[in-house]
């Protein structure tokens, strides 16, 4: 970790002639007696994107941030200021202007700098410098030449890889100096095939915290590409999908994304202080089947929802939201930690230096449970099997929660039938999961494809879960059920 | 009031000056052909709730974007980073991926003949002298007016003022450059009424280029409060097939997906649902749709597009025919056609609207949905299948009976286009999509 802190101060520090010293007189800018909570963030980003279409690799971008963000909160009020500019008298001025939100007081006591060292969750690689610039077009070329050997009806391929090399080095008001280098890749292949004047679309992908590497080995790149083209395939199949409620059986990983939507937001710590969210106040209530364990974890190695550290400088961590059906827990950040009389859960995450950290989730799932997937299926007569999603979006006062089914088919008597169209499925979070009536023993992560979007801030996020019987949800296509 | 600093000749001469770099630093790099973008500006942010401040947010922005071409190759790069050895390593970031890149001869900057020459003022900079301090108050009075509205809004999630200004120069070695300053407003406020087991939440915004012409605090309050109690006690409803009125809060959204579908980018990816339409009915006679890019202060007026083209006023559907698509130079190349001016979207969309006004609308429809809000995205831009969960009113006689939560509606967009029955007088004028509430003759809605 101090490894990591000697890396961020020479990427970001040096270059602009500050040091770690600097930062206090910042910090001590910020303080003042009314203020409980104050940080300092530094940010250095590095990514670029390459797209390949109609064959050739049209097009790259090269992107370069950096900044810094400094808030002072007194109470529940948030002091923010950010600038591109590494100055130190700039951020002097800043500082001056962000601790007026506490309005009056003398200055705060510094605290001495301590580093801190948290158990790394990934390696602080460069995958902007992992692959050469002829390898990344030459990945690229590849998948698509392969993609369209998969079947002839494959139309139109376009190949996306998109690298993320972030270094960050955040101070708070407790000494503590903590730093982090987040690697993040991810590449999709989309597809369009046509049939007898009949065209569809298919899209897979994946990535996480890792370099380039990580799609050329074990063939990894042209499994997106074969599961575009079989997604595709099956949606020239596809009849129009049922109206109404009925029995939905989810298949793991992916679909995972029915908890963040229906549960994770509304358990975030900011909404439940607020008392605006259908979850506030229920801790120690039952809001799921006991069938239900959920977890945000953000440990797991190299997943792209992972982290060491959060944007302020908290270890991540597993953190129990529902067990066994029971209400257990937040996940907090800081500032709604300290004002719920709780300890950071590690999930204050800020898309960047100009944002404000908030609560947020990492890495979100429901563990495995005792059932065998094929017996899932076999014990509906009549239902959705949804197995592949799009996004999803949720209201979380009243609760209510959309995700968007990408590829489902019909169960009849126990057996998956005939491929249905997309179809968005609406359920009510805190009941949904009451309904869960078996759980699968296949527990998945989803492959690295989830962004997640909060009051305009977005942040990579993974899903996880096991099959999973609901016993009656809404599905909305257009036949008569 | 003091003298902005983004409306000063001064400031743009020295923006402009940094565009002359970059085109120079990228041609000794060996670029043919150039384009940089480079944006400045600062901003005010307050959130007042539950009648005190709860955050303060000073913004200060700066971003720099060029596009170079080398040999029918292209690549681009961009950074908030302006010192001039950051720009002269972005021009080589871009010029490697260019040369890394395939050659794609449709690639280019647009011919010198379309380059925008009239630089009319549109007045979109006015500039709002607030302090934090006065903004925080108005930011209460707007969240009073919303809590003692009624007894039932019974908690907050806080009224805000955002207040931009700034400046854009864009540039490309064609010789153009043109540069303008710009601002713009908001204040909102959203509440929650209700208690635990049975809360709802909604919201109200105003936002404008002069501050003069924002709502009152007052009426935002208010309004989002009204919204509030109107959805109290929403239930779901049966499966069935009926009437869909989409309100002006959600009919924009409508028309957006028409214009998704008419992109070059969706047409020479043959992935919409209106390949070759050029000509053919997608709307029922009555609809016309137009673009007005040069309204003056409105939100999305700009004498030129992203790529320097001169807008043009026209329209885009008359007597429910598509008279023409959406394409920037490189997709209008693509399809062989010329650019609409469009790189960068439309602007100010405008759909004509009928006699009705909304309560005519609800007359119109008799019984069927009201919808005032839309939840995810399923909507499958390539064959136009359309799904999503939505929430509003039931309607019965033209009468609002009670509120709807919990159900979907579903069909296929280019439908629902041909069985459009009226469009309402009742525009929304605060976004880019100038368009009232549109009446949809059947949709398929899924509920309990």
């Amino acid at each position: 970790m101090t490894d990591l802190i000697q890396q961020a101060e020479s990427t970001i520090l040096q270059p602009v002639g500050m040091t770690v010293d600097d930062i206090e007189q910042v910090m001590g800018g910020l303080l003042s007696s009314s203020i409980d909570q104050a940080d300092v963030y530094f940010q250095s980003s590095r990514s670029e994107s390459w797209v390949l279409e109609d064959g050739i690799v049209k097009e790259g971008n090269y992107n370069i941030e950096q900044g810094v963000g400094l808030r002072a909160v007194s109470g529940e009020k948030t002091g923010f200021a950010y600038s591109e500019e590494l100055l130190l008298p700039t951020l002097l001025d800043a500082a001056k202007n962000v601790r007026a939100i506490a309005r009056s007081g003398q200055s705060g006591i510094i605290k001495p700098q301590q580093r801190l060292i948290a158990p790394v969750r990934y390696q602080a690689v460069d995958p902007l410098e992992s692959m050469t610039q002829e390898d990344k077009v030459s990945l690229l070329q590849s998948v698509n030449r392969q993609t369209r050997l998969i079947d002839s009806r494959v139309e139109q391929v376009i190949v996306s890889l998109v690298g993320v090399h972030e270094t960050i080095l955040v101070a708070s008001e407790d000494g503590s100096l903590n730093s982090d280098v987040r690697p993040l890749v991810r590449m999709n292949v989309s597809v369009v095939v046509e049939e007898k004047g009949r065209r569809e679309q298919g899209s897979s992908g994946g990535g996480g915290r890792h370099g380039y590497e990580f799609f050329t080995n074990d063939d990894q790149a042209m499994s997106y590409a074969r599961e575009a083209v079989r997604l595709a395939l099956v949606n020239l199949e596809a009849v129009e999908a049922p109206a109404g409620t009925m029995t939905v059986v989810l298949g793991s990983g992916w679909p995972g994304i029915l908890l963040h939507e229906a549960i994770g937001h509304g358990l975030e710590g900011d909404f439940n202080r607020k008392g605006s969210s259908a979850f506030s106040n229920r801790i120690g209530e039952t809001v799921a089947s006991p069938l239900c364990t959920i977890v945000d974890d953000g440990t797991p190695e190299n997943k792209r929802g992972s982290l060491t550290i959060d944007d302020e400088g908290v270890p991540s961590q597993c953190t129990t939201l529902i067990e066994n059906g029971v209400l257990k827990g937040y996940m907090q950040d800081k500032m709604n930690a300290r004002l719920m009389g709780q300890k950071s859960t590690g999930n204050g995450r800020r898309e960047s230096y100009a944002h404000l950290p908030m609560p947020r989730m990492t890495n979100t799932y429901m563990l495995a449970g005792k059932d065998d997937p094929g017996e899932i299926v076999s014990s509906v007569k009549e239902g959705l099997y949804a197995v592949n999603f799009g996004g999803g979006q949720v209201d979380i006062t009243s609760g209510k929660f959309v995700f968007s089914a990408s590829e489902a088919y019909l169960i009849k008597n126990g057996k998956i039938t005939t491929p249905v169209k997309g179809a968005t499925l609406i359920g009510n979070g805190p009941d949904v999961l009451t309904k869960v009536s078996m759980v699968g023993n296949d527990l998945a992560f989803d492959s690295g494809v989830g962004t997640c979007g909060k009051e305009g801030q977005s942040v990579p996020v993974g899903v996880g879960q096991p099959s999973l019987k609901i016993d009656s949800m809404t599905v909305g296509g257009t036949a008569n059920a | 009031m003091p003298k902005s600093v983004y409306a000063d000749p001064a400031e743009l001469d020295r923006l402009k000056n940094i565009c002359s770099d970059v085109l120079l630093e990228a041609k000794k790099q060996g670029a043919d052909e150039v384009e940089v973008g480079l944006n400045i500006g600062q901003g005010l942010s307050v959130n007042a709730r539950l009648g005190e401040v709860e955050t303060i947010e000073h913004h200060k922005d700066q971003g720099l974007g060029l596009t170079v071409h080398i040999g029918h190759k292209k690549g681009s790069a961009s950074s908030s980073d302006l010192k001039p050895s950051s720009i002269k390593s972005m021009v080589t970031a871009a010029c490697s991926i260019a040369k890394h890149a395939e050659v794609d001869k449709f690639s280019g900057l647009p011919d010198t003949s379309l380059m925008a020459t009239n630089f009319f003022d549109l007045s979109l900079h006015h500039p709002w002298d607030i302090s934090a301090e006065q903004a925080i108050d108005i930011a209460i009075e707007c969240e009073d007016a919303a809590r003692t509205y009624h007894d039932d809004i019974t908690n907050s999630e806080g009224a805000g003022i955002q207040t931009f200004e700034g400046l854009r120069v864009f540039a490309n070695s064609h010789g153009f450059m043109h540069g303008y300053p710009s601002s713009r407003h908001s204040l909102s406020c959203s509440v929650i009424g209700g208690r635990a087991e049975g809360m709802q939440r909604d919201y109200w915004y105003s936002s404008a280029r002069h501050a003069n012409d924002l709502e009152s605090a007052k009426d935002v309050g208010e309004k989002a409060a009204e919204r509030t109690l109107k959805r109290l006690g929403a239930r779901a409803i049966g499966t069935r097939k009926c009437p869909i009125l989409f309100s002006p809060d959600v009919s924009g959204g409508l028309i957006g997906h028409f214009i998704s579908a008419i992109k070059g980018g969706s047409l020479y990816r043959k992935s919409s649902f209106l390949l070759d339409s050029l000509g053919k009915n997608i709307f029922p006679d009555f609809v016309r749709i137009h673009e007005q890019p040069h309204l003056k202060k409105a939100m999305g007026s700009a004498v030129c597009d992203a790529e320097g083209v001169a807008t043009v006023t026209r329209d885009i559907v008359s007597n429910g025919i598509l008279q023409g698509y959406v394409l920037s130079n490189y997709s209008a190349k693509k399809l062989g056609m010329a650019t609409t001016a469009n790189a960068g979207g439309v602007r100010n969309l405008t759909v004509e609207s009928g006699d009705l006004d909304f309560k005519g609308m609800l007359q119109e429809m008799n019984t069927g949905l009201l919808v005032t809000e839309m939840m995810g995205m399923g909507v499958n831009a390539l064959t136009g299948d359309y799904s999503r969960g939505v929430a509003g009113f039931w309607v019965e006689n033209g009468e609002i009976q009670y509120p709807v939560e919990e159900v979907t509606i579903a069909g296929n967009l280019l439908d629902m286009y041909q069985s459009i029955t009226a469009i309402g007088n009742d525009i929304d004028l605060r976004g880019n999509t100038r368009c009232g509430s549109i009446l949809i003759n059947e949709m398929t809605l899924a509920g309990s």
